[in-house]
């Protein structure tokens, strides 16, 4: 007899404009299975994921979604809670200004026998039983706003399991949970297990992975690798899965020149997102961070550049002590930071590209009330020969513009301002391999010249092509650093496992 | 020493509970005291300002006002914005005039300017919910179109009332108490029930608080904005209506800067800017605050254009106690 599955899905894609996502992607779930969805970042977890919810339709004609063998249709959230599903999102997605309860059944809430009114007493009852059995201690009329992040992530959790669903999503969900939570969570899996309910448990996390889950489903690059029993599988057998062993894209950096003095010593830094972080950067190195989104690299950079606090720890530049204290100490130090988001805290997006790039700079050709505007020119035309930034003016505004293209202005930005120190946070995300050629080229040239350069990367390849060492970090905290020596599927390894908790054993 | 933290927590929760009135003094304690203080100065300083007449009359003032800022903290929750309310008391109360003089009777004309009003909030909700074009930029363009409608109809002069029983909804008494204070009585139970009791009220805060949260659980944005929107327009052109009645005639200049009064007020009673947070009662608080504040400084016979000064330097005040008491709470 055919196995009963809750849910299949088959053939599934997804195209962005640009881009194809998911291809071809197949996931089938029994009732009261926990399966486990791994693949690195941007693997295409989360725009599955969001189908099934959904957020997002898939590609027209192209698959279909079947619960309990029948082919349905889901094309809003609703139809989802309809057919059983919930999904606990990786971002929080709770009211801060409302109270515990009545995020609880948001959107679901309880009515009295005269429908359109809501049964307050009802709702905060089932929503303290709910939270009770978690073993949570929160009053559910406390604003969600004036909870923990790892008590919101809970209160998340709980949602799913007030309705009645028959398929629970949860995406990250322990990303910000102490250990103790972790364990309630686990009961709770196992409860819900028991109930027939099934589970697709996103997660970094090996040894997570491992103790919650009955099979494994692995995807990149958009595509199905495998789906297997956890029990047939270990830790390196699921790296090999997810890194796959294909030729790299990226060229190698062929030549390396010599490194000068060290030039930025980070010692025993921390805040709110940093524990203990201690480093040091030598001029004309690349230093790559790698990790998972969220171990603390963007936080870091941000720390070092005066956008964030920072609590306890010294930063010595050139041998000497600096006080950072906000972006301007940052800039005068001469330290340029390249924001991951480029839309959001780059670029000025309905400005032109003469204005963009040369924002930061604006004392060097504007005396008082004379504009330069020969010096202006100069700079643009050196950053745009530099780049090799394809426009048509300089007044050509920069949403106008193609991604790597953006990006290229971006970085021109920062350029200008001549730094010694250079953070390059994502880069390259979402660009295309030309640009990425570009960039690549540029930050060798950097380093040759003798700027030291910090690159924050979730792209393996690049991290791996491009560094001189590599500092891996987790959670907050620094896992290991390694010299970029050896094959690369070795490095590769090495960075999996520590970035997911482990510890390298020699 | 956890079971006392337990037990504390248990007590704590009974408090909470049963002292919710408690709660909501602390949320609006600046205003409050602003308030206190201004009738306590007023009734040193004058003669006539603690007297039942007189606050009677402060009262009825506050009316229009309390009306249009009900409307105004619902689409403020939504984390919208809404400047047609004052050109739509201007045109409503043409409306209901002109209809009552062409021979509809008062009931029909009323229910018909209502209608109107609730026509005006589809067609902003509407464009605000489909464009995703800024609210601010949708009521103030529509400001002045409306106005100039109320304009149009009217050939730009007042129009007279001769309804005796229309001019007294806005001017009679019942039991002593002028009419506008019932109709506001009723209004202000109403908005509360929507607000606090129905999943319609439940979910404005959503949207208003985390529109992407709002999103993934499958509320529906766009109806819940265009039903917002035409709320505020029905109040405001309630709030037409009872002017009109007021003044014995539907003018096309009446409610001119009406919108600025009723942001004070729902601001003044702890309404966010940025959406998610607002109460009725606050509100009710803010438009008292503003309704005081007028009558206080006529009866003290200080010149109008010192009045607008002493206004704003209020309003700063009050706004700017609360938020600088909540950034020491650790928000």
């Amino acid at each position: 007899m055919a196995k009963q599955y809750f849910l299949e899905m088959y053939g599934i894609c997804k195209t962005f404009p640009g881009a194809k996502v998911l291809n071809n992607v197949e996931l089938k779930i029994e009732a009261g299975e926990v399966r486990a969805l791994m693949g690195e970042n941007g693997a295409g977890k989360s725009t599955l994921i969001k189908i099934l919810g959904g957020i997002y339709s898939k590609d027209q004609g192209c698959g279909c979604i079947k619960i309990n063998g029948r082919e349905v249709e889901i094309n809003s959230v609703h139809d989802a809670q309809a057919h059983g599903i919930s999904i606990i999102h990786q971002e929080i997605s709770l009211a801060e200004n409302m109270s515990v309860a009545d995020n609880l059944f948001m959107g679901q809430e309880l009515l009295k026998k005269v429908r359109c009114f809501v049964d307050d007493k009802q709702m905060i009852n089932k929503a303290q039983q709910v939270i009770d059995s978690m073993g949570m201690d929160i009053d559910v009329r406390t604003k969600v706003g004036d909870l923990s992040i790892a008590k919101q992530q809970m209160v998340e959790i709980c949602r799913a399991l007030l309705y009645d669903s028959k398929l629970i999503v949860m995406d990250e969900p322990t990303s910000s949970l102490t250990q103790a939570e972790i364990e309630q969570l686990f009961i709770q899996i196992e409860k819900l297990k028991k109930n027939g309910i099934a589970i697709i448990y996103i997660s970094h996390r090996m040894d997570e992975i491992f103790r919650v889950a009955d099979s494994i489903t692995v995807l990149r690059d958009g595509e199905l690798i495998g789906t297997d029993l956890a029990a047939n599988l270990d830790r390196d057998k699921l790296i090999g899965m997810m890194v796959g062993r294909e030729l790299m894209e990226v060229q190698k950096r062929e030549e390396k020149h010599d490194l000068a003095d060290e030039c930025l010593v980070v010692k025993n830094l921390k805040n709110k997102k940093l524990k203990d972080i201690s480093f040091s950067l030598r001029r004309g190195e690349i230093l790559g961070f790698a990790g998972l989104v969220g171990a603390g690299r963007t936080e870091l950079a941000r720390a070092i550049f005066g956008i964030d606090r920072i609590d306890s720890g010294e930063i010595f530049i050139n041998g000497e002590k600096t006080n950072i204290k906000n972006i301007r100490d940052a800039i005068a130090k001469k330290i340029a930071y390249v924001p991951e988001d480029r839309k959001h805290e780059g670029l000025f997006l309905v400005h032109n590209i003469r204005y963009n790039i040369s924002i930061s700079v604006l004392e060097s050709f504007i005396k008082f009330v004379g504009v330069n505007k020969k010096k202006e020119q100069a700079i643009l035309d050196e950053h745009r020969d530099k780049l090799s930034i394809k426009m048509t003016s300089g007044n050509q505004k920069v949403q106008q513009l193609s991604g790597g293209n953006q990006q290229k202005v971006l970085v021109s930005k920062w350029l200008a301002t001549n730094p010694q120190i250079l953070i390059l946070d994502e880069p390259t995300r979402g660009i295309d391999v030309g640009a990425k050629a570009a960039i690549y080229r540029l930050i060798y040239d950097l380093a040759k010249q003798g700027v030291a350069i910090m690159l924050i990367s979730s792209e393996m390849e690049e991290i791996i092509n491009l560094s001189d060492r590599i500092v891996v970090m987790h959670e907050g905290e620094i896992a290991g650093e390694l010299d970029n020596k050896g094959t690369a599927e070795s490095m590769q390894e090495k960075i999996m496992l520590l970035a997911s908790g482990g510890k390298l054993n020699e | 020493m956890n079971k006392a933290n337990d037990s504390t927590e248990k007590l704590n929760k009974k408090l909470l509970f049963t002292n919710s009135i408690v709660q909501f003094f602390k949320n609006n304690i600046g205003i409050l005291c602003a308030l206190f203080v201004m009738c306590l100065a007023l009734t040193l300083a004058t003669d006539s300002f603690f007297d039942g007449k007189n606050l009677l009359t402060v009262l009825r003032q506050i009316c229009i006002n309390a009306l249009l800022a009900f409307g105004m903290t619902f689409v403020l929750i939504i984390g919208g914005i809404d400047l047609t309310v004052g050109s739509v008391v201007g045109a409503s109360g043409v409306a209901a005039v002109m209809l009552m003089e062409a021979g509809v009777g008062i009931i029909p004309a009323i229910l018909l300017t209502l209608v109107f009003g609730a026509i005006i909030g589809l067609i902003n909700g509407t464009i605000i919910a489909t464009t995703g074009m800024p609210p601010f930029i949708v009521t103030l363009s529509l400001m002045g179109s409306i106005r100039g409608v109320a304009y149009i109809i009217t050939d730009g002069r007042s129009v007279a009332s001769s309804n005796k029983t229309f001019t007294s909804m806005g001017n009679g008494y019942f039991l002593g108490i002028p009419i506008p204070i019932y109709i506001l009585a009723v209004v202000m139970i109403i908005v509360s029930i929507i607000l606090y009791k129905t999943k319609f009220g439940r979910r404005m805060y959503a949207i208003g608080g985390n529109p992407t949260a709002a999103k993934y659980t499958g509320i529906n944005i766009k109806g819940i904005t265009i039903k917002v929107y035409i709320i505020s327009a029905v109040l405001a052109a309630l709030a037409g209506i009872i002017l009109a009645s007021r003044m014995f005639s539907g003018q096309p200049t009446a409610g001119q800067g009406y919108e600025s009064d009723a942001i004070a007020a729902a601001v003044l009673g702890g309404t966010s800017f940025t959406g998610g947070i607002g109460t009725i009662g606050g509100t009710l608080i803010g438009a008292l605050v503003i309704g005081v504040l007028s009558n206080g400084l006529n009866l003290l016979h200080i010149p109008s254009y010192v009045q607008m000064v002493i206004k704003g330097i209020v309003i700063i005040l009050a706004v700017g106690f609360d938020i600088i008491k909540n950034r020491k709470n650790g928000k």
